[in-house]
């Protein structure tokens, strides 16, 4: 079975974290990592995220799927900035260094290849980060932290159910998929891409009318149980803050200080070694 | 006298969306510490009348009311629904669906959250009621590590967190085993002991709920109460029979038996029953009057699993060293708890799942090679929820699909399907759109769309669920009939009544291996196999031993001998009646 996001029960440091320090952190780590275009940091910032992912104890074959699907993101965002604009990496830098002579403005240049370094590894410094939030933080944690970081813990909850559900609309899908495969519908490669295409309708229908029915029933077991009844909800889940945390945190903000003393440092966000 | 807690007067309500009231003339009520059972067969208005109870009418489903509903004096017009989800704790119908916690801690803890009560005040009262229900030990697990018995009671402990007063159970039974469903009604009789409240039991499986006793049965029918007595009075009339409710099975045996039933026999359980000695006289008489079982002849085995061994990539070993022969033209029913192996099994004979040891011969040959679609062919699968089949809005679409995939000629497709149509009694809706159709009727549409494949086979996951007798009967009534036209029909399920009166044989699953393969009379009636299939004794069985019968098993075949030829004697009669109308037309 698949699964994209899911939390992964192991004993580490990270896991120990609570949501909302986790959260700040990881949101100040993207953003770091987005403001600058250092090269040099940027490294750092990637050698620290597979230290943590280390750290984390989780595997890399857990977490196989999403890698895979940023992987291939990462290849496309490359190969269209290439197509588009050969020549971005020379207008950054101001200068032009050729080191593989190709037709025209395709030249393969020594600026270029930096800008797309750096492109890479803005993914590579932010995705291990990202997915070590959504697999060491369990769901209702991670309501919970949203409502701590001041979003309404209506939206916080809602946002936490989805996430639960990915699992189960997936099974659902699966076995919806068995039966309409059973009645001759063809979704393996064998069939031409329309014939797949229309066959993957007759399985969104019944999956959507029964994601609806879960969720009239979800929304009415929820409203009898007074949820939405007061202004502020406390958490069975939450946590206390440890220094651990302060931490954490600590360490996010730092890194956005260090991305802006770069800027500064370098007169610009990028970082010019030609 | 004390004041009621839930009171009815001249109530009625109508949902917006509909040209009629759905509850009509409701007076009714209801004091604190009673256990109240409200029946009705499937759109008598049981469930709106829940809902107008716990606040989700008018709250998620709009409409009108007139008259008068109060809750502990107040009205409920005048109280939003949290104020009466403080006095009604409701426990839904659907076990998964209303778990909204990740772990059962916090599944408990959902609604003091919402109260905003500090965490050391809410672990505390959550280990209490835990323990209260019996699930202190399963704090920290999560909702698919619980069986449906556990998930039930996580949910009764949820609404006991805000101290109730009330108690209100939406047809508790109906997705439980039997004796997990057993368990269930003890559970809810002592918590009534415990906590004082007053509960009320919407259910339609009558017999079951009475495993413990209750002080009064309200019977609904089209919107109205049409009796509200304590069910020793209740079961000494034919108004259960009247109004489409199964009555328990015992009571249906001593009327066969010619016994005259009275309040002073205490017909409400099979426990509390007493009988004179000539009451019981004339049960012996009744069995002994029996005809000698006919000898059915074998059919040939259809599909034959031999040494059948699947485990699933996660590791569960899901079915062991599995040998079943199926006969051709049989009805065979496979049950056994959640787990047990049963809808693994189904599904690797459809090929959703490859074994990985063993074969399955379909009419002698391998079906290793089958793909699921060839299989499909031959062996139809319909699941339980027909929402989850249903691909095309229309019903004709519907069940020409699977002809239409196969790129069969439109003509011939036509043709099929208006037979298959005819043949379930959807012809007149052939027009129609899905959506129009009742959930039995739906039921039928995804039964007629397999049908059009023209398999010699069909595997029904839980065919009867959520169904009230009148469904039960007529969908039974119509497998039966597809069964009189030679095709083999499988079905998986947990109901016992289904066991009794439909299936020859039927195969037991436990802890992924068959455990029986026998008559349903003597696997009901074999404590053994009960206990470790999780199923429960018939009530026919105390019956004969109360009777002084000395084997049960025979006289519970009889039973379901004499019901068959009932059933038959009805057929034939409404056959004859319908041969006389078309002569009169004639």
């Amino acid at each position: 079975m698949i699964q994209l996001f899911n939390y992964i029960d192991r004993v580490s440091p990270i896991h120990r974290l609570t949501g909302a320090a986790k959260l700040a952190c990881m949101l100040c780590w993207v953003l770091a990592a987005m403001i600058t275009f250092d090269t040099r940091y940027l490294i750092l910032l990637t050698v620290c995220a597979l230290v943590l992912f280390r750290v984390s104890k989780i595997k890399v074959r857990e977490v196989k799927v999403i890698l895979i699907f940023s992987l291939v993101f990462l290849f496309l965002n490359n190969l269209l900035i290439y197509l588009f604009s050969p020549e971005h990496g020379v207008s950054l830098y101001g200068s032009r260094t050729v080191l593989i002579d190709l037709i025209g403005r395709y030249s393969v240049t020594a600026q270029q290849l930096l800008y797309h370094a750096n492109v890479i590894l803005k993914y590579t410094a932010t995705i291990p980060v990202v997915i070590l939030f959504v697999s060491t933080t369990q769901p209702s944690e991670f309501a919970a932290s949203l409502n701590k970081l001041g979003v309404s813990y209506r939206i916080s909850y809602s946002v936490s159910l989805a996430l639960r559900y990915i699992p189960d609309v997936m099974d659902e899908f699966h076995s919806i998929s068995l039966a309409q495969q059973a009645r001759g519908v063809e979704l393996s490669g064998k069939e031409n891409i329309i014939k797949r295409l229309k066959g993957a309708t007759a399985i969104l229908m019944p999956l959507i009318l029964s994601s609806m029915d879960r969720i009239e029933v979800v929304s009415n077991a929820m409203e009898l149980r007074c949820f939405g009844k007061e202004p502020k909800r406390t958490w069975y889940r939450e946590r206390k803050f440890t220094g651990l945390d302060y931490g954490t945190m600590i360490l996010g903000f730092g890194l956005i200080g260090i991305s802006f003393v770069l800027q500064a440092v370098n007169g610009g966000r990028y970082w010019n070694p030609f | 006298m004390k004041e009621p807690i839930i009171k009815f007067e001249n109530f009625g309500f109508q949902y917006d969306a509909q040209a009629e009231p759905t509850l009509k003339d409701i007076n009714l009520e209801i004091y604190p510490g009673e256990k109240i059972l409200i029946a009705g067969p499937s759109g008598c208005g049981k469930s709106t009348m829940t809902h107008c109870m716990n606040g989700l009418i008018p709250f998620a489903y709009p409409g009108e009311s007139t008259g008068k509903l109060t809750i502990q004096g107040k009205e409920t017009k005048h109280l939003s629904i949290f104020e009466i989800s403080r006095m009604v704790g409701t426990v839904l119908q659907d076990l998964d669906g209303q778990f909204i916690g990740l772990t059962v801690a916090e599944d408990i803890a959902f609604a003091l959250e919402n109260a905003c009560v500090g965490q050391d005040d809410m672990k505390k009262t959550v280990r209490q009621v835990a323990r209260q229900v019996g699930i202190g030990d399963h704090l920290e697990h999560s909702p698919d590590a619980l069986s449906g018995g556990q998930k039930q009671r996580v949910s009764m402990a949820g609404v006991m967190v805000n101290e109730v007063s009330i108690l209100l159970f939406d047809e508790p039974l109906a997705n439980l085993d039997p004796a997990t469903g057993k368990k269930a009604i003890e559970i809810i009789d002592r918590i009534q002991e415990e906590t004082g409240a007053a509960v009320i039991i919407i259910e339609h499986r009558l017999e079951d709920v009475l495993w413990r006793d209750v002080d009064r049965i309200v019977l609904m029918k089209d919107g109205r109460i049409v009796t509200d007595a304590p069910p020793d009075e209740l079961l000494s009339t034919d108004v259960l029979l009247d109004n489409g409710i199964r009555e328990p099975l015992y009571l249906t045996a001593l009327k066969y038996a010619g016994v005259k039933i009275t309040p002073k026999c205490h017909p409400r359980g099979i426990r509390s029953l007493t009988l004179t000695e000539e009451d019981k006289h004339k049960v012996r008489t009744w069995f002994h009057a029996r005809k000698l079982a006919k000898e059915k002849p074998e059919g040939k085995a259809l599909l034959t699993a031999e040494k059948i061994d699947f485990t699933y990539d996660n590791g569960f070993h899901a079915l062991k060293d599995i040998n079943i022969s199926i006969n051709e033209g049989e009805l065979l029913a496979i049950v056994g708890t959640n787990g047990a192996g049963k809808s693994t099994f189904s599904k690797v004979v459809c090929g959703f799942e490859k074994q990985q040891l063993g074969t399955l011969t379909f009419q002698g040959l391998d079906m290793k090679s089958y793909s699921i679609k060839e299989r499909a062919d031959r062996i139809g699968y319909v699941m339980q929820n027909p929402n989850q089949m249903i691909s095309k809005p229309m019903i004709f679409d519907e069940v020409a699909f699977g002809l239409r995939q196969r790129n069969v000629p439109e003509s011939e497709v036509t043709a099929k399907v208006e037979e298959v149509l005819k043949i379930c009694g959807l012809y007149p809706f052939r027009k129609w759109p899905v959506s129009a159709l009742s959930f039995g009727q739906k039921k039928r549409v995804t039964i007629a769309s397999i049908l059009a494949l023209d398999p010699q086979m069909i595997i029904l996951d839980e065919p009867t669920a959520g169904q009230d007798y009148r469904h039960y009967t007529e969908i039974m009534e119509f497998l039966n009939e597809l069964h009189g036209r030679g095709i083999t029909v499988v079905m998986i399920t947990h109901d016992m009544h289904l066991m009794l009166e439909y299936a020859q044989r039927a195969v037991v699953f436990s802890g992924g291996q068959v455990i029986a393969n026998d008559t349903s009379a003597n696997i009901l009636t074999n404590p053994e196999i009960i206990e470790r299939a999780n199923l429960k004794e018939t009530s026919l069985y105390d019956l004969s031993l109360l009777c002084g019968i000395e084997d049960p098993n025979v006289f519970v075949q009889h039973f379901i001998d004499y019901e068959e030829e009932g059933r038959d004697r009805q057929a034939g009669g409404a056959a004859a009646q319908n041969d006389r109308k078309e002569e009169k037309r004639g």
